[in-house]
């Protein structure tokens, strides 16, 4: 009898719920991960999971509304179906979960606890402390031991993704390598799911942790797989610089009550609790009446970068400003808050319960990646409707009718057939710009949801492919032989002469990071993306002349890595060409020089291709099915420049 | 009594890294000395390297100056140092080894804290308890595989859509979170005097389970899903390796990162193992 087998590439939220679904529909599943899966990054998410609830329902909430904020809160740049059909689901998958023992906040009645949240009016987030996404990977991971030990899901743990294995036009397997033995080897498998996360780590330091290199999704990239809105990278409002890392101050400090401010005399030498209030300059709250604290990320991002970097009133002359608790109770914040107030605790040494935190915006979240494609379900309106008004009722149908067709089988799968991407490695759901809490939600619901498809992928086409175990070894042996031979070429440049800089990875690494968050992060503009990108041809050519410091034939983290920074430079590269293509501002994309959003030119997918002859990226922008939303303006409400900021009141003196 | 616990705990450690920080000056230079092996089986050695410390400096911060320039204190070529980590905010559990003879997270710990003069060292070494794979990388197999002895999960029926689950107790759940907390690094294991190296996976399920395992034991009994296979948890407890191998010397609740009460989870299931083998042995099963 012929055994089909799929492989998940990547344990956090996204490839465990997909093994689990997978699994639970009869076939065998080998999860691949860098890390033990229940270490993977999905643990760093903090604030919590969106879903529509009885609550927010009876005051006018819907389905509805929770996809109509995530489209205008992308900025109408993702595809709508597939959002819809996620927003639909949001309120089961929290259901799932609870199911699955996550101990989510309670109410006094013991009902699950919701809080707000950046981009709603509503309060729709579902949380358990501060540390929601640890909560929820460690239910997933409880899931998924049940299921290794009955045997449905093979795990390698500390295997890294090398390449797929593309034959007769499709994907039918990986080759990986044992990253304590260094042995190099092909698996083979009917579907391949990659579910690898972000790339934070192009960037240098940024939010995520130490293992998103975004490597697995370059290396897919540069065997065929298109890659879709590379320029959309979200920086985080708030996060506390450090040494090694920028860690994550959650938006659920906003949400719950945070206050941002600068004081309105630059360089203001005073402590922060001897500034009185009308000498404080709450910018947010000043400019964006009716969302205030909790506008999205991308619009508190650019309002604390031009208060810091243009008017030069960041909090001691400094690129920070303060994020203030210090008002709330502090029983109260510790009960709501307490994993997030203690890192900054642990890593400043100030506790945020009674003095303000300083924070400052830092790479976050990829809302680009693999390119995927869809099936169109039931709900498909004559006209687009027009933005809905918040807290008015669903239109009427909305909440029968399906966004995406359950099951079929190219629910987001990438252009290569058998080969899917979930997660964050996903660009389907949140466009221009990912709304807060609403990443769990996607990362579960496309493994729970297009699981399904994977096993109607095999099953239904399974007469006329022959299943992976079938197929000759040559096809197998070909990409081994590709990575035994990269391999080899990089371990013989171990030098034994002085590190130099310039053949240094760790070096290249580091610059490859400094300029990309120079040039590619929260402000653009065409002649600076040029500059970028002829610096990254300069890191290309230095990465060909590259020096390790290490030849030891096990466990060698130098020589992955160096491996890693050649994947980075790709990425990088198609980010950059994909933010100088799109002339218009957008979410997270914002260009000095096209400052406008332009619909009728970049209403559009961008999509990169890689060409593996030249060793160069290219990009289109491609049309996308926006037939649900008509487009508007996104503006949260702010207020015109001439009533907006007052300017900085000169009263220190009056302060006796 | 957890958050007051908690709060009086961080509030102690902010006021001694403050006390230090006031003199910590960036730009010095400390040297940190790590114990290195190539392999298992291979010899261990000591290196000293010594490194610039720039503001907000960090264990992990260290060792990635030494990764990009591996040449130790005496100006000998080296290689980099291999360790383990992820999320670098102690969340992930990864990072764990022995600083200055204490087990702990890497990423959270200051260097400003532990070495705040010119010239201080810092000292690092893998964990003891569980086998070196290279330098400060462990295999920690063995934790996980003790989470299936203990069936550390909720019996579900399936990741369709059948309603939500039980409702909760605030205070049930507050008390759940806190055990939920646990990130698998394995400090309370390197303290405890019962749980020592076991590089045979053959014998890991009669050797000690650990404080860890014994945890989830109780958070899963006290789910009301998870209860229904409270007796199965049990038996496995009862036997060789279980909750009576526990010596109560207390060591894994000093040194758990989480501040997870550790030693009264043990207390719960020592007497729920008790009753349940009076229950067995009046049912005659």
């Amino acid at each position: 009898m012929t055994q089909h087998r799929v492989i998940v590439v990547g344990g956090g939220l996204a490839g465990l719920a997909a093994s689990i679904r997978i699994a639970e529909a009869g076939l065998p599943v080998d999860l691949f991960s860098l890390v033990p899966v229940k270490r993977s990054h999905s643990v760093c998410a903090q604030g919590g999971i969106n879903a529509c609830n009885e609550v927010a329902r009876q005051q006018g909430y819907s389905e509805y509304e929770h996809f109509d904020e995530t489209i205008y809160g992308g900025d109408f740049l993702a595809d709508q179906h597939p959002v819809l059909e996620m927003a639909n689901w949001a309120p089961k998958i929290i259901d799932l979960l609870d199911r699955m023992g996550v101990p989510f906040n309670r109410t006094a009645e013991g009902r699950r606890d919701l809080r707000l949240f950046g981009g709603s009016l509503f309060k729709r987030t579902h949380f358990a402390g501060a540390t929601t996404g640890q909560q929820l990977i460690y239910a997933l991971d409880e899931q998924t031991r049940r299921y290794e030990s009955e045997e449905k899901v093979t795990k390698y743990e500390y295997w890294e993704f090398l390449w797929p294995v593309i034959e007769e036009g499709r994907c039918v397997g990986i080759v990986a390598q044992d990253m304590r033995t260094m042995q190099i080897r092909s698996f083979r498998a009917d579907a391949v799911v990659m579910a690898t996360g972000g790339c934070g780590l192009v960037f240098g330091k940024s939010t995520n942790s130490i293992i998103c290199n975004g490597a697995a999704a370059a290396r897919c990239y540069q065997a065929g797989v298109w890659y879709g809105n590379p320029e959309m990278i979200q920086v985080h409002p708030t996060a506390i610089p450090g040494a090694d890392k920028l860690r994550l101050m959650s938006e659920s400090a906003r949400g719950e009550g945070g206050r941002v401010w600068v004081p309105r005399t630059p360089r203001d030498t005073r402590a922060p609790k001897d500034i009185p209030e009308p000498e404080r300059f709450y910018f947010l709250e000043e400019k964006y009446p009716a969302y205030g604290n909790i506008v999205p990320r991308d619009i508190a991002t650019r309002e604390i970068f031009d208060i810091c970097v243009n008017q030069g009133m960041g909090v001691g002359g400094d690129n920070q400003v303060y994020l203030d608790l210090s008002h709330k109770d502090p029983e109260y914040l510790t009960k709501k808050l307490g994993g997030i107030l203690e890192i900054y605790e642990k890593f400043v040494g100030v506790d945020p319960r009674f003095e303000p935190m300083k924070i400052f915006p830092a790479v976050h979240y990829s809302m680009g990646g693999l390119w995927t494609q869809f099936t169109k379900g039931t709900y498909n309106p004559v006209e687009p409707r027009v933005k809905h008004k918040s807290g008015a009722p669903a239109p009427i149908g909305s909440d029968l009718g399906q966004g995406l067709q359950p099951g079929a089988p190219n629910n987001m799968m990438t252009n290569v057939p058998g080969l899917y991407a979930f997660g964050e490695l996903n660009f389907a759901y949140h466009g221009a710009n990912r709304l807060g809490a609403n990443a769990l939600l996607s990362c579960i619901f496309d493994g729970l949801f297009c699981g399904v498809s994977v096993a109607n992928y095999i099953r239904n086409d399974a007469p006329s492919k022959s299943p992976s175990c079938d197929l000759p070894a040559s096809a197998f042996d070909r990409v081994v032989e590709q990575e035994n031979a990269k391999s080899k070429r990089l371990l013989d440049t171990v030098s034994t002469g002085d590190p130099d800089p310039a053949t240094n990875p760790y070096i290249i690494g580091k610059e490859l990071g400094d300029e990309m968050t120079a040039a590619c992060t929260v402000v653009r503009e065409d002649a600076r993306l040029g500059q970028c990108l002829q610096r990254l041809d300069a890191l290309k050519e230095r990465y060909t002349r590259l020096k390790l410091a290490d030849d030891s034939p096990w466990s060698n983290q130098s020589f992955t890595y160096a491996r890693a920074v050649g994947d980075m430079l790709a990425i990088a590269e198609a980010v950059a060409l994909g933010a100088r293509g799109r002339q218009e501002s957008r979410g997270a994309h914002y260009r000095t020089d096209f400052t406008e959003r332009d619909d009728a030119n970049f209403m559009k997918s961008t999509v990169a291709r890689y060409n593996a002859q030249t060793r160069t990226s290219s990009v289109t922008f491609e049309p996308i099915d926006a037939s649900l939303i008509l487009p508007t303006v996104r503006t949260y409400g702010k207020k015109d420049a001439a009533t907006g900021p007052k300017p900085p009141a000169s009263a220190v003196a009056t302060n006796a | 009594m957890t958050s007051t616990h908690t709060q009086a705990h961080a509030s102690a450690a902010a006021r001694k890294a403050a006390a230090n920080r006031v003199n910590a000056k960036p730009g010095r230079k400390v040297f940190v000395r790590i114990l290195r092996c190539d392999g298992p089986g291979q010899p261990s050695r000591w290196e000293t390297f010594s490194v610039t410390i720039e503001r907000g400096a960090n264990v992990i911060s260290c060792l990635q100056q030494i990764a990009a320039n591996p040449i130790t204190s005496d100006g000998t070529r080296s290689t980099p140092v291999v360790w383990d980590s992820g999320c670098l905010e102690e969340v992930c559990g990864a990072c764990t080894m022995v600083i200055n003879g204490k087990v702990r997270q890497s990423c959270s710990c200051l260097i400003d804290d532990h070495a705040p003069t010119e010239g201080d060292t810092i000292t690092l070494e893998p964990m003891s308890k569980f086998p070196v794979v290279r330098d400060l990388w462990v295999d920690r197999s063995r934790l996980f595989h003790n989470l299936k002895r203990v069936k550390a999960w909720v019996p579900i029926d399936g990741t369709y859509a059948l309603g939500p689950g039980p409702s909760e107790s605030a205070e049930s759940q507050e008390q759940r979170y806190v055990m939920s907390t646990c990130m698998s690094c394995g400090c309370c294991l390197e303290a405890c005097p019962q749980f020592n190296v076991e590089p045979d996976p053959a014998a890991w399920d009669t050797a000690f389970v650990g404080a860890h395992a014994l945890n989830q034991a109780r958070l899963f009994n006290q789910h009301e899903t998870g209860r229904r296979m409270k007796g199965e948890r049990l038996d496995a407890l009862m036997g060789t390796g279980g909750v009576n191998d526990c010596g109560n010397a207390q060591n894994c609740v000093k040194v758990c990162p989480k501040l997870i009460p550790l030693t009264e989870s043990i207390a719960v299931i020592g007497r729920a193992t008790t009753i349940h083998a009076f229950a067995r042995w009046f049912s005659g099963k």
